[in-house]
């Protein structure tokens, strides 16, 4: 049974609608990242997740039960629950007052409460600091503070909205060691929002791509990096080569895709017709100077407009009639003297032109 | 300018001496004007948090109502509540007028409106980051109201001084209210009001030098309380 689970949620700004259909589920001890561009509304959905506003329309089931509706007692299933914002919010007294706050509102022992902040200040290594004034520490110490605050009462679900995005890259590690730490030890659901997909690949068990306030896909990265929904997640996921075309004709399984004048085939069910948006991943480009004979359908000619550098390998980009990027070995760039202006032949196997329908008002 | 000095020169004697008389005066007025701060604090911390954390119709005028009489005049504080405890009043049979009790109510009722406002602005000064902290961390309703009252601590108690700043100091309230009466209502500005008239500028002198650093002393003495919490 998943720990949480949404029903259609809804939530609305006036007349406008931020959020429609969420339907979540977020199975226990994992963590679930929840991935979109800015303005999609990750910040919103998570405000409903953890209860301080109310939604629309539709439910939350946490736990089993229901967690929205008049007869709800929320601050005791808030209890349950903890959120760490994304500018890193202390309150003006020690760093140990901090951490203790949850402890102290639900009336704990200060004995207890006196070890457990020690503990916690030394697994977030902030051993030395629970004398300071929290206002005091770096953004990167801060946000240290709030995950132990969130932590200490052994939350059942953690909530993360963008918790690294205002972080030097060192704070950030830190961050996702702890998260993972305590997802691990303590088998702490995390529910965590981010804009970067670097960070859903280190830390996510599994994804959901919320875009323009709709849960578009949900999947392991795997799932979602290699097989996008359609040509809008692929956008995000930083998917290039992206193109419009249409299936002009299918035989078995195999489409001809007319893309600007020339033709592509790939491995498509989708009927002759359908207007069609394709990729190709970089990496499955072959760049050559003569057309390769062999098992491979298509065969560009194009002409290199530019070269660049991506870490050791060349992002070559093509003119074929649209634009195409392929990458080579350094070694192989070098090898046939590539160079802006040169005419090449880029060849693809059918197999790695990837066909989604068409999405209206993208690509 | 020669007779100044000498006024001064006598007024700090006066003041070391610890002149039996300028120390009652000077402890009435801290007494009067401590119970007034004290007791619209009981009233405008709740009040100005009420405010703060509910949305209501008519919000922003009821606000606007208040900043208007943050500068009510003194006397006309005095003769509202003169015209309440007077013997024809309606709270005549209390016989409160011409005791320090009248005093301390025409002083709240000049307050009330600058410190209920002061609050309200102190916790608009709070970010909205710190409730949603507050309630996420599993604070009820009110442990996060005084959670955000404790983040704004600083404000609230410039707030209060500013209340007690204005209470203490001002005149036409207590002179109205207090009568003046010698050894019983008699406070720091009727003092200095009544010797001045009288020509005793030296003593005049002393108890104005005392009312200045009374305010700067509380103000003081809070604002390193403060700083250590």
């Amino acid at each position: 049974m998943p720990i949480l689970r949404t029903v259609n949620l809804e939530q609305r700004a006036g007349s406008a609608r931020l959020l429609k259909n969420i339907n979540l589920e977020v199975e226990r001890g994992e963590v679930f990242i929840i991935v979109g561009p800015t303005g999609a509304g990750k910040t919103t959905l998570l405000r409903l997740l953890d209860l301080l506003d109310a939604p629309y329309a539709g439910d939350i089931y946490f736990d089993g039960r229901k967690a929205t509706g008049p007869d709800v007692n929320v601050m005791e299933v808030r209890r349950r629950m903890a959120m760490v914002f994304q500018k890193p919010v202390v309150f003006n007294t020690s760093v140990y007052d901090n951490i203790a706050y949850p402890l102290k509102v639900r009336g704990v022992a200060n004995s207890i409460i006196r070890s457990r902040v020690g503990e916690l200040l030394e697994i977030c290594g902030l051993s030395g600091l629970g004398k300071r004034r929290a206002k005091t520490l770096s953004g990167g110490e801060a946000q240290r503070v709030a995950l132990a605050r969130a932590v200490i009462t052994g939350p059942t679900i953690l909530f993360l909205d963008e918790p690294t995005a205002n972080l030097d890259p060192a704070s950030v590690k830190t961050i996702e060691d702890l998260l993972a730490g305590f997802n691990r030890r303590d088998s702490l659901t995390v529910v965590m929002t981010t804009h970067d997909l670097q960070q859903v690949q280190r830390l996510a068990q599994r994804v959901g791509v919320l875009m323009q306030g709709e849960l578009v896909q949900a999947g392991t990265p795997r799932e979602i990096f290699h097989s996008p929904g359609d040509i809008r997640i692929a956008g995000f996921m930083g998917i290039k080569n992206i193109l419009r075309g249409i299936i002009t004709r299918q035989e078995g399984g195999m489409a001809v895709v007319e893309v600007k004048g020339r033709v592509i085939e790939a491995v498509s069910e989708l009927p002759a017709g359908a207007p069609v948006d394709i990729y190709v991943r970089p990496e499955e480009i072959v760049l050559s100077l003569q057309e390769l004979r062999g098992s491979a359908r298509n065969t560009l000619a194009g002409t290199i407009i530019s070269i660049g550098l991506e870490g050791p390998l060349g992002a070559v980009v093509l003119d074929c009639g649209f634009r195409l990027e392929a990458l080579v070995t350094a070694r192989s760039a070098v090898e046939m003297a590539l160079q802006p202006g040169q005419a090449v032949y880029a060849t693809i196997k059918a197999t790695a032109v990837k066909v989604l329908p068409a999405l209206e008002n993208a690509a | 300018m020669q007779e100044l000095w000498e006024g001064l020169v006598q007024a700090v004697q006066l003041i070391v001496r610890l002149d039996p008389e300028v120390v009652e005066i000077s402890l009435r007025s801290l007494y009067v004007s401590a119970a007034a701060i004290l007791i619209a604090a009981l009233f405008c911390v709740p009040a100005g948090g009420m405010i703060h954390f509910h949305e209501f119709r008519g919000k922003k005028v009821l606000i606007n109502v208040i900043q208007t009489f943050y500068s009510i005049p003194t006397v006309v504080v005095g003769l509202f509540v003169f015209l309440f405890i007077s013997r024809a009043g309606p709270l005549g049979g209390l016989e409160l007028l011409f005791t320090p009790g009248a005093i301390i109510i025409g002083q709240v009722i000049l307050i009330l409106p600058i410190l209920t406002g002061m609050i309200i602005s102190a916790l608009n000064g709070v970010d909205k980051s710190i409730k949603d902290t507050a309630l996420s961390m599993g604070a009820s309703g009110s442990q996060a109201i005084w959670t955000i009252i404790g983040e704004a601590r600083f404000a609230v108690v410039g707030a209060l001084i500013l209340g007690f700043g204005r209470a203490i100091s001002e005149v036409g309230a207590a002179m109205m209210l207090g009568g003046n009466i010698r050894g019983y209502t008699r406070v720091l500005t009727t003092a200095i009001s009544l010797e001045t008239q009288r020509g005793d500028l030296v003593l005049s002198l002393a108890l104005g030098i005392i009312l200045i650093s009374i305010a700067m002393v509380v103000s003081v003495i809070v604002n390193v309380l403060l700083q250590r919490y």
